[in-house]
């Protein structure tokens, strides 16, 4: 039971995180809770289907098709959070005027959920697969069917009670504020799946280039200790990079920075809507 | 979505193309949730490939943060895990789902 809690949790708060953030970001839209809902039913759905066929997906392409399916999943949701980041950054600005004024509550927000919905789902799928496959390991190893319902139901509440507690810390933050947070936060999450997935196509044998280690600092800050793994999940963390690793990082940051800039409407709409 | 898939399948091409670079390989087997054999040595500096047999009827998690490596192998199946090039040293690794038995080691030198 304890090993089916603390697994379900681990890889709870690591959707849970994404979650709390999407929730926060989208603060004072109508039908958020419908999306972000959708996005955890597709996203649990999708975890089914994969553990369902995941031998048929390890055994594609020659032996390397799981982490080219994590890496395309990794990758897909890199483009939803900068679509979303070019869309906040045109918009962002009258919302933020808007919520101020008339207040979160009775906010009438119109914002395409779509890529948040996505986001959401495959943060949900990428996990959910693991814990149904960990799951099915524990029952098909002879644990008794109750007990490990039992601990992955208390794994699923204390995942989701650490997910309310990441929203409402978020959101405590001042409206003024929060969209400038949200959106560094978001460009955290991008570069830390962009990293993440060039070490899966690295593990592909895709990419063989710029695999040295850069440091090591495991002994201070293990990734797979909870510390770490809120790290990596939030911002990416790693605790022995590659150079590919690190600049694929830096590179995503610049480049939703840009996307961001670029995007952003020229300073005389600015002072018109202000 | 659509775009991620149009994504993997560009890159196997690509890894079609690079598998060339041929890497060494091991085995190494998956019973009663251990590693068999428990330690293993490969060339530092190399690409090393390694087969991992699951004989047992449950997936297992190959982990290691020291490899960079998490791959599910599911039961009754086998799983290629490519790794380094690596410094010389001890690598350890572990199953995830039966971490406190199946563990294991990778020694480059």
């Amino acid at each position: 039971m304890f090993g089916a809690l603390i697994i379900v949790f681990r890889e709870v708060i690591e959707a849970g995180l994404i979650i709390g953030i999407v929730l926060a970001a989208t603060r004072g839209v109508t039908g958020r809770g419908r999306w972000v809902a959708t996005g955890v039913l597709a996203g649990t759905l999708g975890a089914g289907i994969v553990a369902l066929f995941a031998e048929a997906i390890a055994n594609a392409f020659e032996g390397s098709g799981q982490e080219l399916f994590n890496a395309s999943v990794l990758g897909a949701a890199v483009v939803m959070l900068m679509w979303h980041a070019t869309w906040m950054s045109r918009h962002g600005r009258e919302i933020a005027v808007e919520m101020a004024a008339v207040g979160a509550a009775v906010t009438a927000g119109r914002r395409p959920m779509t890529a948040l919905c996505v986001v959401v789902g495959l943060a949900v799928l990428r996990e959910g697969a693991e814990v149904v496959l960990f799951l099915y390991g524990i029952l098909a190893g002879g644990a008794s069917g109750s007990s490990l319902f039992v601990g992955g139901m208390l794994g699923l509440a204390a995942g989701a009670a650490f997910t309310a507690l990441t929203y409402y810390g978020l959101v405590s933050i001042p409206t003024r504020h929060i969209f400038a947070v949200t959106t560094v936060l978001i460009a955290l999450l991008a570069a830390g799946m962009a990293a993440q997935a060039v070490q899966y196509l690295d593990s592909a044998g895709v990419i063989n280039v710029l695999g040295s280690q850069l440091w090591d600092s495991s002994p201070w800050l293990p990734q797979d200790g909870i510390i770490g793994r809120i790290l990596r999940a939030l911002i990416g963390y790693t605790d022995r990079p590659t150079e590919l690793q690190l600049i694929t990082y830096l590179a995503t940051l610049a480049a939703m920075a840009a996307l961001t800039w670029l995007a952003a409407p020229p300073r005389a709409a600015h002072a018109r809507t202000v | 979505m659509v775009r991620g898939s149009i994504w993997a399948v560009v890159l196997a091409a690509l890894s079609v193309a690079s598998a060339q670079t041929l890497a060494q390989e091991f085995n190494l087997v998956i019973r009663n949730h251990k590693f068999e054999p428990q330690e293993i040595r490969v060339p530092a500096g190399k690409r090393v490939s390694i087969y991992v047999s699951n004989e047992d009827g449950t997936p297992e998690e190959f982990e290691s943060p020291a490899l960079k490596v998490e791959k599910v192998i599911p039961g009754k199946s086998k799983g290629l895990v490519r790794i380094g090039p690596l410094a010389p040293g001890r690598y350890e690794f572990f199953g995830d789902f039966h971490a406190d038995t199946a563990k294991g080691t990778v020694i480059a030198e």
